[in-house]
């Protein structure tokens, strides 16, 4: 297919379909509402079935019916939205149930505001919701990469048969930019036929049962643990990322994620013209996070920049990388407003001076 | 090579279409291009805005915050984004609507009537059209024939308007021509 101009909403709903999902579920909220405006317009045309639920909560849930009966499946909403899905989402985790959910996060805390941010990073890789389950997290960086990315979360969900969120800011929502759908895209895992799914019982098979209840202790012990086992193949072969700039020997390494990147990007082909060298270290997957990447990059650096539109939540796993102590500088913008090429630039030179307090942790 | 432009008006005045445009006439050169509107709580008739970047490479920051050009289609826009304009950049300003000058002396200013000329030429709506063509003709960004395509292509469902629209964009676009740096070959003639 040819490449179209397109805004990140619309790129996104469109690779949902080209995902062969025919299901959407949501409610509204800015700054991703032309997700759902999109998917209610397209997916009549496909077959399938667009639903504004009452609420969040009734989304998340209509989602766990339709994976439950095999269907692939999808959710999009922004911040505050996530967080009324948050008990849902567990349900699915617990009922091992492939479900894609699209975050275009908007700043908070509460309703806060509706510009970007990344304001979720702990609530996306950490603390998604209660029980003890982890979610693969995926942050595009570009229209294009948002599209690629969302087909990747159906196969990556229905292969551990686990939800997937996808996470962008609201510059990923607005923005318009060239994407191009391979009309030949092959699944990105070996997908066996969705034998454990609800689909109505003839007798010839064992019943299938969607569930996320185990009262006996030993029953959900094991369950656990086969959870564990996942999540543990997933941190082994899922992490994502991308390098640039001087990896081998950067007088400063930047770790940012998202648009963010794309500004630093932008900064550090200015600085390498001053000749500063810098690196950048790009996470695509969040969770799990590319903690070997990090710090065999910044082991080569003699500083580290971490680059955020959050108070620094990322910095957790940026220290959890390095193994050592060591200081971590930080730039953010936070409220809905935007980091620029030119702050970056005159951070990076201000850590080359000395000029740049960084923070210390033991 | 990279063009950055920021485009700013009143809603209504057709400026995310134009900027839309321009970033399509980018995408049929084969350039990397992005298109980034204003969102957030505007009162109706209140000021809009998009970025749109046109580059050779993959495009780094799609938010820009000093222009190689900035059209202000109102007063408004102009007094927010008038400081941006990058030095030897461009300042587009639609003085059929704007009576205050530019106190920038390190840029080219250039004065476009775009309602009026619109206006004479019996297609008021489209002094949008009219700014498009200058900022075309001065910056050279696309081309000006890559931009009638996409001008056919936008109003393919209403052929009757896609002539006048062409005439606007071209009455802009000569006027843009005035301020253009001179090209290499016409440097060398």
């Amino acid at each position: 297919m040819a490449k179209k101009l397109m805004k990140g909403s619309e790129a996104i709903g469109e690779a949902a379909v080209q995902a062969g999902c025919h299901l959407f579920f949501g409610y509204p909220i800015t700054p991703q509402n032309e997700i759902p405006e999109y998917l209610s317009s397209r997916l009549p045309q496909v077959g399938g079935t667009f639903v504004q639920a009452e609420s969040e909560v009734a989304s998340i849930n209509m989602l766990y019916g339709a994976a439950g009966a095999g269907e692939r499946v999808m959710t999009s909403s922004s911040s505050p939205g996530i967080s009324l899905m948050a008990e849902g989402i567990s349900y699915c985790a617990g009922a091992k149930l492939p479900v894609v959910i699209v975050n275009i996060m908007r700043a908070g805390p509460g309703l806060g505001g509706i510009l970007p941010a990344q304001a979720d990073y702990f609530q996306a890789t950490k603390g998604l919701a209660h029980g003890d389950f982890r979610v693969l997290v995926l942050a595009p960086w570009s229209i294009q990469e948002a599209a690629d990315l969302v087909q990747d979360a159906f196969d990556l969900a229905d292969y551990y048969r686990n939800p997937v969120m996808v996470v962008g800011d609201g510059l990923i929502g607005q923005m318009m930019e060239p994407v191009e759908f391979y009309e030949d895209r092959k699944p990105i895992k070996e997908l066996p036929p969705k034998t454990w799914a609800s689909t109505g019982w003839k007798r010839d098979r064992p019943k299938a049962i969607i569930n996320s209840l185990f009262l006996d202790p030993a029953e959900l012990e094991q369950h656990n643990f086969d959870l564990k086992k996942k999540y543990d193949l997933m941190e082994r072969d899922e992490v994502r990322f991308a390098t640039y700039g001087s990896v081998d020997s950067a007088d400063v390494v930047i770790i940012a994620y998202g648009t963010v990147a794309r500004v630093c990007l932008s900064a550090i082909e200015a600085l390498e013209e001053d000749g500063i060298k810098v690196a950048m270290v790009r996470p695509i997957t969040l969770w799990p996070y590319p903690y070997e990447a990090v710090r065999e990059v910044a082991a080569k650096a003699k500083d580290i920049l971490v680059v955020e539109l959050s108070t620094g939540q990322m910095i957790e796993d940026v220290r959890l990388a390095l193994q050592r102590p060591r200081p971590i500088h930080f730039h953010c913008r936070l409220g809905g407003m935007l980091v620029s090429p030119e702050e970056v630039i005159a951070k990076v030179k201000a850590i080359k001076a000395g000029e740049s307090e960084a923070m210390h942790y033991a | 090579m990279q063009n950055d432009v920021i485009m700013a008006g009143f809603g209504g005045q057709g400026i995310l279409l134009i900027g839309k445009m321009l970033a399509y006439a980018g995408m049929h050169e084969g350039k990397e291009v992005s298109w980034l509107p204003s969102y957030g709580p505007e009162m109706r008739g209140g000021t809009c805005n998009c970025t749109v970047v046109i580059s050779d490479k993959p495009v780094g920051s799609p938010v820009i915050q000093s222009p190689g050009a900035i059209l202000a289609m109102n007063l408004p826009s102009l007094e927010k984004f008038e400081a941006d304009v990058r030095p030897g950049g461009f300042l587009l300003i639609n003085t059929s609507l704007i009576k205050q000058k530019s106190e920038r002396d390190d840029i080219t200013v250039i004065d476009v009537p775009a309602n009026k000329i619109a206006q004479d030429l019996g297609n008021p709506r489209g002094a949008n059209m009219v700014a498009l063509g200058a900022y075309v003709g001065a910056t050279g960004a696309v081309s000006l024939e890559q931009v009638e395509a996409v001008v056919r292509e936008t109003f393919a469902a209403k052929p009757s308007v896609i002539d006048v629209n062409l005439e606007v964009l071209h009455k802009g676009y000569d006027l843009g021509r005035e301020h253009a740096a001179p090209t290499a070959e016409e440097a060398a003639s």
